[in-house]
């Protein structure tokens, strides 16, 4: 089967610091990959590579069979790959229902109508409600974004993705900025997610990465140092040295 | 909040529902008819300003594009509809059609390049823009009438019945219809699924992308839809002054109608029309006494408002009965 999403050879550098270096690696359907390193690795780098926000110097990059490293960042989303981002990247004014109705009109095609109420399109009201109902946002869903706690805005991030209907979904550090008990929610959130989309995420919570990862993606400065198996990426003393090594009796000792 | 009763559509659904404060507000517009009517060409002029207003709100207050040439639509909406009554079609209704169309055309062609750039690139470019048209307007006299103004514009009676008065009853009417006529349209707009996308594109240009909207083509659209109702007020202007001077183009005329907008209110519709009625019956009052002082008045003015109402006056008074609600719900 192809890879949902795959790379080959990525390469990106500013100026003499190279972010990206030959990286290449694939997302299998619907799997569950964490991408993890130390902070500078290249990490969030290698997302804006690959939905487009930044343009590689080399290298493609492909979703499913098709190759999209030219494609514009709003067409891979309505392909189907979709980000969130590390910090929240949301509409303040708008309240959580009108922005996940937005994100649904978009990709509905709706959006370009302009002689029709919005409030006559039920179905695509009613399914934003049902993804902000689905991540328990549906009380706040008549607030304005501005004014919902900020782990209630990082779970609108992660509605906004879902209303894209995503075949591919990169999740930037999901709980980032969120206090360590109300991390759990999002957690939850995260470990939920529809089976049928493939997940890649960049996590500093090593409990969650080594729960949830079916595989792990070590990088350090702007290269892939390894990838395997949850044990094996613990076992693996370059990843110990460069990047649990000092976390990582931490991690271990309490993990 | 009885809001959380409702389902999401008919939540959705009451935003767009008229408000009593708006029937005020259109019944309000008919009072120049028996209270003042030695100033319906005043109040004429407030609908054509307010109705030019109304279409920077759509591209500003809506999608958040700082325009500093406006006024070059409402130019070309003036000019197309005077030249062609000067050459023998005096017919308002096509020459109001005809003024949207040019406004229309050029808003296009212009919103390829607008749609690219945003913050300070944006309104250079549209000042330049704005620049370009108005020395354009004013090396091509023997179509324009250069700096002399357009002379010799004839309109017919509207409907071959309504003749165009001397006291303006005519001119308000048709004006005050126009207004409504396309504040109706673009109201529905701001409900509807492309108005969403727009505040989408004014509160995060950066995200649109990133839920798969094609930003562009939106600003492309909405900068078009706003250059055709500038043209349409232009060309009122023109049919209800029979005359066009240089200055309808001008970077003064780009420059009030932001001052306007922002006294009133951006992103709610009506402050442009709010700012309109101020700022034309202030200038109205203040000129006749001291004109050289007038925008020492509403450079004051300007600073206060932003500085005490951000969100201009309307939104300040939206503000203090929200205000006023919740300690009357508190107590």
């Amino acid at each position: 089967m192809t890879a949902a999403l795959s790379t080959r050879g990525l390469d990106k550098s500013f100026g003499s610091l190279v972010v990206a270096n030959d990286i290449a690696f694939e997302l299998p359907q619907g799997a569950r990959y964490a991408l993890i390193g130390p902070n500078g690795a290249g990490k969030t780098t290698l997302i804006n590579l690959m939905t487009g926000m930044l343009k590689p110097d080399g290298g493609t990059i492909l979703l499913g069979a098709d190759d999209i490293t030219k494609a514009e960042p709003a067409d891979r989303v309505r392909r189907g790959l979709v980000r969130t981002f590390q910090i929240n990247s949301l509409f303040p004014n708008l309240n959580a229902l009108e922005a996940v109705t937005l994100a649904v009109c978009e990709r509905e095609n709706i959006s370009a109508t302009w002689w029709k109420r919005i409030g006559t399109y039920t179905a695509a009201v009613d399914e934003a409600h049902a993804i902000l109902s689905s991540l328990r946002l549906g009380a706040d869903c008549y607030r304005p974004t501005r004014e919902l706690p900020y782990g209630r805005q990082r779970l609108l991030e992660i509605a906004l993705a879902l209303a894209t209907k995503p075949k591919v979904l990169l999740l930037d550090e999901p709980a980032a900025g969120v206090p360590r008990d109300e991390s759990r929610e999002l957690f939850e959130v995260v470990s939920s997610l529809p089976s049928d989309i493939s997940v890649l995420f960049i996590e500093h919570d090593m409990n969650f990465v080594f729960r949830f990862a079916t595989r792990i993606i070590v990088m350090v400065s702007g290269r892939i140092l390894t990838e395997g198996a949850p044990q094996e990426i613990a076992a693996d003393p370059r990843v110990r040295e460069v990047y649990l090594g000092k976390a990582g009796h931490r991690g271990v000792a309490h993990g | 909040m009885s809001v959380a009763l409702d389902t999401p559509h008919t939540y959705l659904e009451s935003q767009a529902r008229w408000h009593p404060a708006e029937a005020a507000f259109w019944l309000a517009t008919l009072l120049p008819f028996w209270l003042f009517p030695d100033y319906l060409v005043l109040a004429s002029q407030i609908a054509i300003t307010a109705l030019f207003a109304l279409s920077l709100d759509l591209i500003l207050g809506y999608a958040g594009i700082v325009s500093l040439g406006h006024a070059a639509f409402f130019g070309l909406g003036a000019y197309a509809a005077g030249i062609v009554s000067k050459y023998g079609w005096g017919e308002p209704i096509s020459g109001l059609i005809l003024g949207a169309i040019v406004a229309g055309i050029v808003g296009y062609i212009s919103s390829v390049v607008v749609a690219r750039f945003r913050h300070l690139a944006l309104i250079m470019i549209t000042l330049g823009m704005g620049l370009l048209l108005h020395e354009a307007a004013n090396s091509m006299g023997w179509l324009t009438g250069g700096a002399d103004g357009l002379q010799g514009v004839k309109i017919w009676p509207i409907f071959n019945t309504f003749r165009f008065d001397l006291y303006g009853y005519t001119a308000y009417t048709y004006s005050l219809i126009v207004l409504f006529l396309v504040f109706l349209v673009a109201r529905r707009l701001t409900n509807s699924p492309f108005g969403l996308s727009l505040r989408g594109i004014r509160e995060n240009s950066v995200r649109m992308p990133a839920v798969g909207a094609p930003s562009r083509a939106h600003i492309r659209k909405i900068y078009t839809i706003a250059a055709v109702m500038a043209g349409i007020a232009g060309a009122l202007l023109a049919q209800t002054t029979e005359t066009v001077s240089l200055e309808a183009l001008g970077f003064q005329r780009s420059a009030d109608v932001l001052v306007i907008l922002i006294l009133g209110g951006t992103g709610r519709l009506y402050g442009g029309l709010v700012g309109a009625v101020i700022f034309m019956i202030a200038r109205d009052q203040f000129s006749g006494s001291t004109p050289q002082f007038w925008y020492f008045w509403i450079g004051a003015l300007l600073i206060l408002v932003v500085m005490f109402l951000p969100n201009g006056i309307l939104g300040g008074i939206a503000k203090l009965t929200a205000s006023w609600r919740e300690r009357r719900g508190r107590a």
